[in-house]
Formats: structure tokens, sequence, C-alpha cells
């Protein structure tokens, strides 16, 4: 078999190998720099000035952390489950690494376009979840142990309102490639016929990537840090990098898939560097809406974060899966789909408003206090 | 595109090689922490938080229950969720049959979410 790359036939194997290594300095860079600029724009919103003393604006802050990082002894509890600890971290990162085959940057400027890419973005995402639990286990300290159960009970919740939000978009271009889907929307982006879809996808996507509202799992004030309290040095910038680059992932699927990537609004046929631009202005919109929601919101009780997933989100997605298919089905203009979506959004916002209005009325908190006034 | 073995397997080599180049850029990382960090024989940078108290007992305690109750909803749920994949994509206009079909199945998984939201398995307690 041989495959195509920059006009030279070359056969599949080692075409596969320059795109994943030019796939792996541009995520170098990028989590770089999405590090620099998570700490520059959390700065602005908290009125202070970020990173200003390493470089022009602070602009060599991540090299010089990277640069302090390898430098830094790697430690492991002499408690650890030594097999388990230090295969924690492959388990986290690789499944993130593994997601890049089917990320469309441009219009054909993936390493492959799977057929089935959506599924196994989805399948391979998750897998980090038993990662941040094999961390969390082998790292004998109690407050690791309660940052990974907490991080798989969160990303076991929110990954089905995740799967099933992809997948009533996917009905609507009647394929799972990615590619495709990015073309189905040359005219109208999915986000017009889901706004509701887009929504759930966003909030899905914070609690899939632990963070704030959603970072219970890793929070400092409540275990410490979570699963990697106990990895020092390079091992913990693994978490890190296994983070941002699993944003930048996120970010630009969401942009594929709801906000039509590269192909909306000027069309297929725009030069491929127009295209990198126009994604690149797309998802950052969509990572500077992360780091603006981690500045402004506080963060989610476990009781709170697990009913919102599925007594909330969880219907409200299998409902916009039946609708979807039902307006497929009797051939029903598209227009429909906005309504109820807008309707949807209504819903989530009243759920929302409601728990909120409503902090009381938890019977295990109730029962708890009754019982240590008796005892 | 041709659905020819070749089409539908053909890309996965790729993920081969991403699965391989992701160990690769770990064991480098490493490998060149073990170059460059320092390492010191001090016996207590093994404790727990190695922060001078002594840790009173082993951390594996027993897990709450309700953690598995969410793990087995979970797989109820997943498993079900990759029921409707092949489903999502062979629908079209005037299947009408499928449609009805997959409702009753998601009806019935509704059905079981209700039982299990009346029981009070979605309540964290």
């Amino acid at each position: 078999m041989t495959a195509e790359f920059l006009g030279i036939e070359m056969p599949v194997l080692l075409e596969a190998f320059i795109k994943v290594n030019i796939v792996v300095l541009a995520m170098t860079v990028v989590v770089m720099a999405l590090i620099y600029l998570e700490r520059k724009i959390i700065g602005r919103f908290q009125m202070r000035l970020g990173p200003t003393r390493t470089g022009p604006f602070g602009l060599l802050q991540s090299i010089a952390d990277a640069l302090k990082l390898v430098g830094k002894e790697d430690l492991r509890p002499t408690g650890a489950d030594p097999w388990v600890f230090e295969l924690s971290i492959y388990f986290i990162f690789v499944p993130v690494f593994v997601g890049f085959v089917v990320v469309p940057f441009a219009i054909g400027w993936e390493i492959r376009a799977l057929e089935l890419g959506l599924l196994y973005l989805l399948a391979t995402s998750s897998v980090s979840g038993l990662g941040f639990a094999m961390a969390g286990w082998a790292s004998d300290n109690r407050y690791a142990m309660l940052g990974g159960l907490r991080a798989v009970a969160q990303g076991v919740a929110y990954e089905i309102p995740l799967v099933v939000t992809l997948l009533a978009v996917a009905m609507l271009s009647g394929s799972l490639n990615l590619r495709e889907i990015m073309l189905d929307q040359g005219t109208v982006p999915n986000i017009v016929w889901q706004p509701l879809g887009f929504i759930m996808f966003y909030i899905a996507m914070l609690a899939e990537l632990n963070r704030a509202p959603f970072d219970i799992a890793v929070g400092e004030s409540e275990t410490a840090g979570g699963p990697h309290i106990e990895f020092s040095g390079i091992r913990w910038s693994m978490f890190q990098l296994a983070e941002y680059a699993h944003l930048w992932i996120m970010s630009i699927v969401g942009s594929a898939i709801f906000l039509g990537g590269s192909a909306w609004p000027l069309g297929e046929d725009l030069g491929t560097p127009f295209q990198l631009l126009l994604m690149g202005i797309k998802s950052s919109a969509l990572i500077f809406l992360a780091m603006w929601t981690r500045a402004s919101l506080p963060r989610l009780r476990i009781d709170q974060l697990m009913g919102f997933a599925w007594k909330v989100l969880m219907p409200l997605a299998f409902i916009q899966v039946l609708v979807n298919g039902f307006v497929i089905v009797y051939d029903l203009p598209l227009l429909l789909l906005t309504v109820q979506g807008l309707i949807g959004i209504v819903v989530l916002n009243w759920a929302i408003q409601r728990a909120v209005a409503r902090p009381a009325g938890r019977p295990g908190i109730a029962a708890w206090a009754a019982s240590e006034a008796t005892s | 595109m041709e659905h020819t073995t070749d089409a539908l397997f053909g890309g996965y080599i790729s993920v081969l090689v991403a699965i391989v180049m992701g160990f690769i850029l770990i064991v480098t990382a490493l490998l060149a922490t073990r170059l460059l960090a320092p390492f010191s024989r001090e016996r207590n940078k093994g404790a727990t938080y190695e922060c001078g108290m002594l840790p009173i007992r082993r951390a594996s305690t027993s897990i709450g229950m309700r953690f598995y109750l969410y793990a087995i909803l979970f797989i109820i749920f997943d498993v079900e969720a990759l029921f409707v994949f092949p489903w999502v994509l062979t629908l079209g206009a005037g299947a009408y049959a499928a449609y009805w079909t997959m409702f009753a199945f998601i009806a019935i998984l509704g059905a079981g979410l209700a039982y299990a939201w009346k029981k009070g398995a979605l309540q964290w307690r």
C-alpha cells in the first residue's frame, strides 16, 4: 500500500510516521502556548499580570517550566504499587494522543480520515479515565485515591451525554467520518440546527477534561491536586500535556462538528492556509470560552455534578436523538430542530435555575446530620 | 469511498503508529529526566506527601458503594449508545419501522432510567 504526502508517493507506514511526528511537534508548541495563554488570560480576569519575567511578556515561561520539570527528581512513593504507578502515565497520555489521528486541522489535513472517526475518538479518549483511576489507586495516598475515583465517576457520567449529543449531530450528516461531517456543513453550520446539542457538548467537554467548574477530581482545595499528588517532575508534566492536548483536540473537534470547521462560511475551495486560519480562530474561540468559564464559575459539588449529568443532560440528549430521527425519517424541515433546540435550552436553563434556587433538599446530608446528632 | 477491507482497516496502520509514538514520547521524556535530574539517597523521600509527618495507615480503604452503582448504570447506557451508532448511520427518510423500533428501545431504557431515579440510585449521598 502506498500513500501520497506533499506530492510524493511513499509507503503508508512512512507517511503515517511523518504525519504523526508533525503532530507531535505541533502539539508540543500548542500545549506550551496554551499553558502560557491560560496563565495570562486567567491573570487578566483576576486583575493580575500573569507571567512577565521570563522573556518578553513572559513568553518563555512555558519553556522555562519545561526545563525545570525535566531537571526535577523523579519520585515514587515507597508504598506505591510500582507497576501501576509507572504505567498510569502511559494510560493517561497515549489514549489522548492517539485521538489526533482523526482530528481534522483543515480539509484533507488529518493523519487519516477514518470512516468511524467519531466513534474512534470517543472510544480512545475515554480510556484516559482508566489512567486517572490507576494513578489515584497506585499512589498510596488517600486524597489521590479519592481524586481518581471522582475523576472516573465524573468521566463516566458525562461520557454518555457527550456520545449521544455527538451522535445526534452525526445523524444530520449520516456519517461518523469527521471530514464528511465538516464538508456537510458548507452552507449552514450544525450549531444552527443543534443549539442545545452544542451547549450540552460544551458542558460535557468541560467535564470530560476535568476543567473548572467540573474540577472536583483535581481541585487543590478538596483533593489537594487529585490523582497527580504523588507525581513529580516530568511525570506530572505528562498530566499537564495530556490535559491541554485533550483540550486542543476537543476544541478542534467541536468546531469541526458544530461550527462548520474550515468548510464554513467560505466553502471548501479556500486555500489550505486560510482553512487552517479559520479552524484556528474557531478552536481558539472555544478554548477562550473554556478559560472564561474557569475564571467565572465556582466549582460544583459532587452531588450537583452527578445529578446534572444523569438527571438533566442524559434525558435531554436522548430526546435530542429521537427528535432528530423523527425529523429525518418524516422528511420535515430542519428549522423544527432549531426551534426544538431553543426550547431545550430554556428547559436546561430552568433545570439549572431550579437546582440553584433550591440548594437544600439533600436527604443524604439531613440523615447524616441526624445520625451525627444522636450518636 | 469503496468499502473494501483496505479502505476500512488500512487507516488503522496510522493508529498503530500513533500508539507507538505516544509510548516513545513518554519513554524519551523519562530517559531525559533520568539523565538530567539529580538523584538523592534520602530514605524519607518515599513517604506519602514527603512532608516529614509519617502516614498512619496505608491508603487502601474501602470504596463507596455509590461508585459501583454509577458504574453499573454507565455500562448499561454506554452499551446502549453503541447500539444506536449503526442505526444513526443507516437512518434515512421513510425508514419508519427502523425509527419506531429504536423509539421503543430508547423508551424502555428511559423507563429504566426513571426506575433508577425513583429508587434513588441517581441520588449522591
